[in-house]
């Protein structure tokens, strides 16, 4: 392993123009990644995630910082950054008239393969990448796990150290999306290469990544393992009692344990329910209902929730990601959010 | 499995990329993009074939309107380098057309992130284009010599080698009016169509300008397409007016050096939408 990150920023920054107003999308990020992480951007949409993939892939020069990829200068090196790169962008890599192979071979081309050896990767990964049926078919007629595959394929041509994914899984169906998931993982494993991706589903963010960076307005708003992001939140257990006077009584005793952050928990009372977050939920949970028991109060439903990583964005931001993602092109609130869409 | 990773490179794991391969050249990156345009077309050789009957099918209705030019020579001398002309305008004028698809799709992006030479992204198109005006060309000639056209070859080669040029610089101005259109297909073809043929007409490629009124001989004067049309004109005369020949390369190459100047700055300011 190099000691020097692979992926570098600092201070780097994009303001969009918008009418008369200046939207900034990226504010002042610091980023350092090393070789080999596998890293998830996190955020909601217009968070500046890909923005910030757009700097760092050359596509967007920056408007202030800098940001080194491979070890260049992302505006005075493009053409050595563009060498060390993959990228995987949000809409599809082939041309819908083209067949997959042909771009494979002229992607590998333009990364200065020799016409054999170009051949023979375009061969190599349309094997590997499960595309043999439809590799001599126009882009256009194929599905979109199918041409998914096809991007990826196209991302990985030259074997890049870092392979950028912009949104990998967005308008895939969950099969896909697992299938996608694994590939990315297989390939994260085989080449050794650092994987950066953009995603605004919880769930890819927390299977796939070992690193976590939660972006929101343009900069990062937490940044670790997604089990370590979770930690500090506890878990969530819900009590089912007779009825709202029982719930009243074990609420009493739920504010006796300790709570994530090592103060008294927050309890809520909804009818005969009871919601408390708690460190280590689970090891708790079973004296708490042995002690309601005991008082004569009988749990009728049990339930603890380990924290999601929506948990933590809640906890960061007072706002859920789920909000964000279940309107997904529905209003249209800012400017900022379509520019950097 | 282990084909992700290149035979040739070690799978330990740090830097796949040991000694990467070395720099195209600009002729490389240019030919491949210009047979990546390509090769959709070949996938439907029906409208190859369309396209190369088009000029024909011009030429065959309006030829026969044509007055004979007094002085000898024959209508056809004067009439087939100007649809020539405009034959090359045409097809390099729609280069950026599949770029607005492209830009939607996502395949321009990709090629964005690749090494390929910004300026082999805007000329490889523009070949591809050009590539079959060139045919056209080669097609039209060969139908008319057999009636009162007389070949000149060499005027035909140079006149070619000038339209080439000129190509280019049309090529990247459609380019660049693609990026500035953002995708928007509408934009482009109004933009496309609005220029397209009062520069022609301009030109002087269908009708004679010669006594045209002073405020149409001067825009005539100030369009550089003109000059490629007149120089034209003598080269497939097999005539070599210093001049007029001259006067046409200028035009065409002020043509391709603005159309590149443009297209690169589009190019480099196309990533802030």
């Amino acid at each position: 392993m190099t000691t020097t990150p692979v992926i570098q920023t600092r201070g780097l920054t994009k303001t969009f123009r918008a009418g008369r107003r200046t939207v900034e999308a990226v504010r002042g990020l610091d980023l350092s990644i090393a070789q080999g992480e596998l890293v998830a951007l996190l955020g909601p949409n217009g968070a500046g995630k890909s923005t910030t993939l757009r700097m760092l892939t050359t596509l967007l020069p920056p408007t202030s910082g800098t940001a080194h990829v491979a070890g260049h200068d992302v505006v005075a090196e493009q053409y050595a950054v563009r060498r060390a790169i993959g990228y995987v962008g949000q809409g599809n890599g082939a041309g819908h008239q083209q067949h997959g192979r042909d771009e494979l071979v002229s992607q590998a081309r333009a990364h200065g393969l020799s016409r054999a050896d170009a051949r023979r990767r375009a061969e190599e990964l349309i094997a590997d990448l499960d595309l043999g049926a439809v590799a001599d078919r126009k882009a256009l007629s194929l599905s979109g796990g199918q041409r998914r595959r096809l991007d990826i394929a196209l991302g990985l041509v030259h074997t890049p150290r870092v392979l950028f994914l912009d949104e990998p899984s967005t308008g895939l169906d969950p099969q896909n999306r697992a299938n996608l998931q694994d590939l990315v993982r297989r390939l994260h494993r085989d080449t050794g290469s650092t994987v950066v991706l953009t995603t605004h589903y919880l769930e890819e963010a927390d299977a796939l990544a070992e690193r976590v960076v939660v972006v929101d307005h343009g900069q990062v708003i937490a940044d670790d393992t997604a089990s370590a992001l979770k930690s500090g939140l506890g878990d969530l257990v819900v009590l089912g009692l007779a009825d709202g006077d029982a719930a009243a009584r074990a609420a009493v005793r739920a504010e006796r344990l300790r709570g994530h952050d090592g103060q008294r928990p927050v309890v809520t009372v909804t009818g005969d329910e009871v919601a408390v977050r708690v460190a280590h939920g689970r090891e708790s949970a079973p004296g708490l209902v042995a002690e309601l028991a005991a008082a004569g109060d009988v749990v009728r439903r049990l339930e603890v929730v380990g924290p999601t990583l929506d948990d933590v964005f809640l906890d960061l931001t007072g706002r859920s990601l789920r909000e964000n993602q279940s309107t997904p092109t529905g209003t249209r609130t800012t400017t900022s959010e379509e520019i950097a869409a | 499995m282990s084909t992700l990773t290149p035979p040739a490179s070690p799978t330990t794991g740090d830097v796949p990329v040991g000694d990467a391969p070395s720099r195209t050249s600009w002729l490389a990156d240019t030919l491949n993009v210009a047979v990546r345009e390509l090769r959709p077309m070949l996938h439907e050789p029906a409208n190859v074939l369309f396209a190369m009957v088009q000029p024909l099918v011009f030429l065959g209705l309006f030829a026969p309107l044509l007055p004979d030019v007094p002085g000898g020579t024959s209508a056809l001398q004067w009439f087939v380098p100007g649809i020539v002309v405009m034959t090359a305008l045409m097809g390099a004028s729609m280069t950026g057309a599949n770029l607005s698809e492209e830009m939607l799709t996502g395949s321009h992006e990709r090629l964005l992130v690749s090494p390929l030479r910004r300026s082999s992204l805007m000329v490889g198109r523009a070949v591809k284009e050009v590539a079959p005006a060139l045919a056209q060309t080669a097609i039209i000639v060969a139908v008319v010599t057999p009636f009162s056209f007389d070949l000149h070859p060499l005027g035909v080669l140079t006149g070619v080698a000038m339209l080439a040029l000129f190509a280019v610089g049309i090529g990247s101005l459609s380019f660049a009016l693609a990026l500035v259109a953002g995708g928007e297909q509408w934009i482009f073809w109004t933009v496309q169509q609005t220029f397209l043929f009062p520069v022609l007409l301009l030109a002087g490629v269908l009708l004679p300008l010669e006594g045209a009124p002073t405020w149409l001989a001067v825009a005539a004067d100030l369009n550089p397409v003109t000059y490629v049309v007149d120089a034209e004109r003598a080269l497939f005369a097999g005539q070599f007016p210093a001049a007029d020949v001259l006067a046409g390369f200028a035009g065409a190459a002020a043509v391709a050096v603005l159309g590149l100047l443009v297209g690169l700055r589009a190019m480099r300011r196309s990533g802030t939408r």
